[in-house]
């Protein structure tokens, strides 16, 4: 069968980048929004393995790792700061948290 | 020859006084003050008789004061004939009046300060006669006018007194403003100050640009020589103590003007339309003044306002050509004006302070010393010969007839004047009856041991050839002896005195019937010619609600408050509209992070990529 | 064959990412994002990162989203609230993000519209030999740091979540 152009997958990256933009600004969920977050990880995942394969070098696929390896740490981080945020606010509406109000 | 101890001594007098008067007792104060100008008198003394013949000047150079480029002015200081007599009339005249002050300030405050003050001054006139440069004139010209406000604002909780202070600094100052003018032009055309270099080239430069520099000097003589249009501060300048009136505006500060324009004679020879312009000024302030001193009923009134219409004399001496004469006139001035202001101040401290002429009278028998000392000034000043006064008004005459004949006439009409309004002040107040309530008593001899050196002075004063003595000095006009002349300006003197005697001795209530009919002149030339409320309605309301409206409410409360707060005006609206963005919710600010990224995006697109 | 393979795990992938953003309840989103990172495995495949693939499942999908899920079920979340607003996000959002991608694709299309093609199997080096290599040699620094990255991540998740000692 023909090849795929290497510019779909790109595009796909970018489509599934600005769904999890969309997630990030739309959605009142803090989990939600985490999660938005990580979807925005796995486009970029995406795009650096397309270009490690557009220059045939292994490179784009140890960024990717990285990449991973950091979302870990952040997305553990992340949820222990949401319990906490639940602790003291018993919400989990990221709209009621605006303390930071002028 | 030490010539920097002649102001340095005041000066030390003024420090001393000045810092430590106030703890130190009236004996010290006195010794001090008076002692510094004594002493100065004394150096005077004897620096004239170690220089001899002084036909040429002697200077001596103390110091640079200031070394800018191309200007460079030394602080010299230069005896020569002309100093010479001016330094003598400084410092004697000077001492007397000192000596005259311990009596007269005896029960008033601040006498310290006065001294102080007086002392002050005499080192400003000082360096002002001997500067020989005209910077360093002017240092002396300014510092008179500050001692000057000072004195006259002495009494300064009084209104009238600080007001009349105001009055003469700022009028000073419209002349100052001439003179630096003067100074300036001076400099551009000649390259230096000092009068050494730039008299001798004067003949070399053009008529019009020494005629201007004469006529801008003219100013700031007018201004301190109280000539028109610049002369009302000197009456209004009675409102300091009466040693104040006689020392600096009869005998010293007010001879400046005088002065100055005599030292620049240089100047002022290749510039005749300069010097036309000083005689007519200065027989028209003469004629002017003398007819406001008839009407006047305060008696510091009558003789400042003869101090101005006398310095007109000066002046019509000077721009006639008769340099020599004007300054004999101010010497002359100088003894018989003093006399006139002290006398009248010890008449007044009898009195316990009434001045009003028409609350005096018969005083010949109770204060005959100050009686018998103001009738020898009041001889001298109308002219009368053989004393001091006839000597000198007769050389300026003459000198005004040989220039412009309608001087010489206007001369003899205000001469005649002269002695009518003097000899009036004098009988109003030593003759007739006593009108007023108080008891009079003779002053003490503080004051009356000068009344008497300065009323032997006033009579044979005449007879120091200052004119010989100065020939030498000044280029003379060759002028005759025309005895005619002297005949009539004697004459009118003679008439005026009648006049006097007439109206307020033989037949007192002859005066108001012959002012009644002429009652619109009288009170014309009573109000002073109504200049001081022309000047008020010309320059002086204009320029304060101008200030007010324009300046003060437009431009500084308007535009430059406008400014400033309106910058903080905007500062806050922006800073009111910017802080909305800190809305405190995460979904606003992804969405700003967005908006940015995407202009990021298209930034780099349009810029071609990251290639 | 790439071809069709690649269309259908796209579409797979788009379909659950459009459906975390859109579920009202986070469980729903979370299972939908499991189902992305599936896909996205699957496209890493085709693309020959074989190593990726497999880490992209045991680590993203195997543990960080059962962390997602056992967090949600911890804190017994429930169905989003429509509470507060955002005036920003509301105008605004809509239109940047169509911009955005519309943005992006022309981007890609415009630089790498006639470029490669992927096919499958063209691409060796994405082996855990290759990828071994790479990350012992030149990426050891990296490697290191990101070790000690997950140490100060374990150690802060602790401190943060643990129960107070009363």
């Amino acid at each position: 069968m023909g090849a795929v152009p290497i510019f779909w997958y790109l595009s796909l990256s970018a489509v599934l980048f600005t769904l999890g933009v969309a997630g990030f600004v739309f959605r009142r969920n803090i989990i939600t929004v985490f999660m938005s977050i990580e979807l925005m990880l796995n486009a970029v995942n995406l795009s650096f393995i397309t270009f490690s394969y557009r220059w045939k070098q292994v490179d784009g696929h140890l960024l990717a790792f990285f990449v991973m390896v950091v979302a870990a740490a952040e997305a553990a981080v992340g949820l222990a700061i949401i319990l906490t945020v639940y602790k003291n606010r018993q919400t989990l509406n990221i709209d009621e948290i605006d303390t930071l109000k002028n | 020859m030490q010539l920097w101890l002649i102001p340095l001594l005041p000066l030390a007098g003024f420090a001393i006084n000045g810092i430590f008067g106030r703890r130190l007792p009236k004996s010290v104060i006195n010794t001090v003050a008076v002692g510094s100008v004594v002493l100065a008198f004394a150096w005077v003394v004897r620096t004239l008789l170690g220089l001899g013949d002084l036909e040429a000047a002697h200077t001596e150079h103390y110091f640079t004061w200031i070394q800018s480029g191309s200007l460079n002015i030394g602080w010299d200081f230069s005896v020569d004939r002309l100093t010479a007599v001016m330094l003598l009339i400084v410092t004697g005249i000077g001492s007397l009046i000192h000596i005259y002050s311990i009596g007269y300030m005896a029960h008033e405050g601040g006498y310290y300060r006065f001294f102080a003050y007086l002392n002050l001054f005499m080192f400003f006139m000082l360096v002002l006669v001997l500067a020989s440069n005209y910077l360093l004139l002017f240092v002396g010209w300014e510092g008179v006018g500050l001692c000057s406000y000072l004195l006259i604002g002495f009494y300064f909780d009084k209104k009238f007194a600080t007001n009349a202070g105001n009055k003469a600094f700022i009028v000073n100052r419209i002349g100052d403003f001439g003179f630096s003018l003067a100074i300036f032009y001076i400099f551009k055309t000649f390259g230096s100050l000092d009068f050494a270099t730039v008299f001798p080239r004067t003949a070399g430069e053009s008529e019009a640009i020494v005629t201007t520099i004469g006529l801008l000097l003219l100013v700031g003589a007018c201004g301190k020589s109280a000539q028109i249009p610049l002369y009302v501060w000197l009456p209004d300048a009675m409102a300091g103590p009466t040693p104040v009136s006689a020392l600096i505006h009869a005998a010293t500060m007010v001879t400046a003007g005088v002065y100055m324009c005599a030292r620049s004679f240089p100047i002022y020879i290749h510039a005749p339309q300069a010097m036309n312009v000083i005689a007519v000024i200065g027989v028209a302030t003469a004629f002017m003044a003398a007819t406001i001193g008839l009407a006047q009923n305060d008696i510091k009134k009558v003789f400042a306002y003869s101090t101005v219409s006398q310095l007109g004399y000066m002046f019509l001496g000077v721009g006639a050509g008769a340099f020599s004469a004007g300054i004999y006139h101010l010497m002359t001035h100088a003894f018989f004006k003093a006399l006139l202001f002290l006398g009248s101040g010890s008449v007044i401290h009898a009195l316990s302070g009434e001045q009003d002429m028409r609350n005096m009278g018969g005083l010949r028998k109770k204060i005959p010393w100050t009686f018998a000392t103001m009738m020898c000034a009041a001889v001298a000043i109308a002219g009368v010969p053989p004393f001091s006064g006839f000597f000198s008004k007769d050389a300026i005459l003459v000198a005004a007839n040989h220039h412009a004949p309608w001087m010489f006439w206007l001369g003899v009409v205000t001469a005649g004047m002269t002695a009518f309004y003097v000899f009036r002040a004098m009988f109003l107040t030593f003759f007739g009856e006593y009108r007023g309530h108080e008891h009079p008593h003779e002053s003490g001899p503080a004051m009356l041991i000068p009344l008497a050196i300065l009323a032997v002075l006033s009579l044979a004063g005449g007879f120091i050839k200052i004119p010989v003595f100065l020939d030498k000095f000044f280029p003379t006009a060759e002028v005759p002896e025309d005895f005619t002349l002297v005949a009539i300006s004697v004459a009118s003197g003679l008439i005026g005195i009648l006049l006097a005697y007439i109206m307020y001795v033989l037949k007192p209530g002859m005066a108001d019937a012959f002012v009644s009919p002429i009652k619109g002149v009288y009170t014309f030339v009573y109000n002073k010619w109504y200049v001081d409320e022309l000047y008020d309605a010309t320059v002086v309301t204009p320029v304060v609600e101008g200030s007010r409206a324009v300046l003060w409410k437009g431009v500084d409360a308007g535009f430059i408050d406008g400014i400033v707060n309106g910058t903080a005006d905007v500062a806050r609206l922006i800073g009111g509209e910017l802080r909305r963005i800190q809305s405190g919710n995460v979904r606003s600010y992804a969405t700003w992070v967005l908006l940015g990224s995407v202009i990021v995006i298209v930034a780099i697109g349009f810029a071609g990529g990251i290639r | 064959m790439d071809v069709i393979l690649f269309l259908a795990f796209a579409i797979i992938a788009v379909v659950c990412a459009v459906n975390v953003v859109v579920q009202t309840h986070p469980i729903s989103s979370a299972i939908s994002l499991v189902g992305v990172m599936g896909s996205l495995a699957v496209l890493y495949l085709l693309l020959g990162a074989e190593f990726l693939a497999a880490a992209q499942v045991i680590v993203y999908a195997g543990a960080i989203m059962v962390l997602f899920v056992f967090v949600i079920m911890l804190l017994n979340a429930g169905a989003e609230v429509k509470k507060g607003q955002s005036n920003m996000a509301l105008f605004l959002g809509g239109p940047l993000l169509a911009g955005l991608v519309v943005l992006l694709v022309w981007f890609v299309q415009h630089f790498f519209g006639a470029d490669v093609t992927v096919r499958f199997g063209s691409f060796q080096g994405g082996g855990p030999r290759d990828v071994g290599t790479a990350l012992f040699t030149r990426y050891l620094l990296p490697f290191e740091i990101t070790s000690i990255l997950i140490l100060i991540a374990i150690v802060g998740a602790i401190v943060l979540a643990r129960k107070e000692i009363d």
